[in-house]
């Protein structure tokens, strides 16, 4: 049974590209069929993060106004055998795209792909609307910060809304060694304040930015914590049970160590 | 060395400010606004008036939070100051 996947987060610059392209990569490295639909239109990203862009040809908006197939548009990542993007139009603006066309073109390739990730634009307007519009399921994204996790409770009650109500919430750039010393919100305040359950949490991790530099996939990274970070999320869609990375959490001996670590030298 | 003292007198963590403005900003955002606020301070001393004689301008009435009966949960709560000037002859 296929499933259609929104990554959304109401704030820009949480990762929400960064995350559909890491999990998109993680779920075809488990050999499932993935599509993934950049739907921010006018502020096309996803194709750079994956390191597609010179492939790109046609894009949604000549799909849906039909003056190309869906097959001429996708462009298959060569690094994994079942990985497809449908590039959003750079030179169209957001009301391109009606809801009722994403819910026919999600409607319609649903059938060939294990998972449709719908890479959401950030905002309220029309265009968090029209992904919302083609998803069966949304994955929340939001950093530790008060603006971040003040707009995820605002993307949540709209999802709702749109009922949308499968929601799992991903926490992004999380810094342990803040969470540590009390200067970052944990994963528990988190969840608490916003009430859905946890999909994963990514560490604040240099290779990502790095990946992106490259155009490569981070979960090619067997290395990186974050790359291990986005492999459980995968799995996790898929249904199995996974426990989630301990960030910033430390047994008795490490606060002790920390604290005098830390206090000795200042 | 301040870090340390910070670290065992009192000094709150950023965490934790982060978290009471955070709850707080967001049942504004959920519906419970100031102008509803300001509605339901309206009803109180209307309801209040016909038993005793309360200063309008004394009303205060604010949201915040308190740990539920249990001790399980921190749950918003509503907290009315209301001074009484005097006490109606209602009362037997």
């Amino acid at each position: 049974m296929s499933e259609v996947i929104v990554v959304t987060s109401g704030k820009g610059g949480v990762g929400k590209t960064t995350t559909t392209a890491n999990i998109g990569a993680a779920l075809a490295c488990q050999k499932k069929r993935v599509l993934l639909i950049d739907t921010d239109i006018g502020l096309r990203n996803l194709d750079l993060i994956m390191g597609l862009e010179n492939r790109v040809v046609f894009n949604l908006v000549d799909v849906i106004e039909e003056s190309c197939g869906l097959k001429s548009a996708l462009v298959r990542d060569k690094r994994f055998d079942t990985l497809y993007l449908l590039p959003a139009a750079q030179t169209k603006d957001k009301d391109a795209v009606t809801q009722t066309q994403m819910k026919q073109l999600c409607d319609s390739v649903r059938e060939s792909y294990d998972y449709v990730i719908l890479d959401c634009p950030a905002g309220i307007e029309q265009g968090f609307k029209n992904a919302a519009a083609g998803a069966d399921k949304a994955i929340v994204v939001t950093t530790p910060e008060v603006s971040a996790v003040r707009d995820a409770d605002k993307i949540i009650g709209m999802l709702n809304a749109y009922g949308v109500t499968r929601q799992r919430l991903l926490v992004n750039r999380v810094r342990p060694d803040m969470v540590r010393r009390g200067d970052m919100i944990n994963l528990q305040d988190v969840t608490d304040i916003l009430g859905i359950d946890l999909i994963g949490v990514v560490p604040d991790d240099e290779s990502v930015i790095v990946c992106a530099n490259r155009g490569e996939p981070i979960v090619l990274r067997t290395k990186s914590l974050a790359s291990l970070a986005y492999q459980n999320i995968a799995r996790r869609i898929m249904g199995e049970e996974v426990p989630f990375l301990e960030l910033g959490r430390e047994g008795f001996f490490g606060k002790l160590k920390h604290l005098f670590v830390r206090e000795g030298v200042s | 060395m301040t870090a340390f003292f910070n670290r065992f007198f009192s000094k709150r963590q950023s965490r934790d400010i982060a978290k009471e403005r955070l709850k707080l900003v967001l049942m504004g955002d959920r519906g419970i606004s100031p102008a509803l606020l300001e509605r339901v301070k309206e009803d109180i001393l209307r309801v209040l008036s016909a038993y005793m004689e309360i200063d309008p301008a004394e009303l205060e009435i604010k949201l915040t939070e308190t740990e539920n009966e249990e001790q399980t949960a921190v749950v918003p709560a509503l907290v009315a100051s209301i001074p009484i000037r005097k006490t109606g002859q209602l009362v037997s």
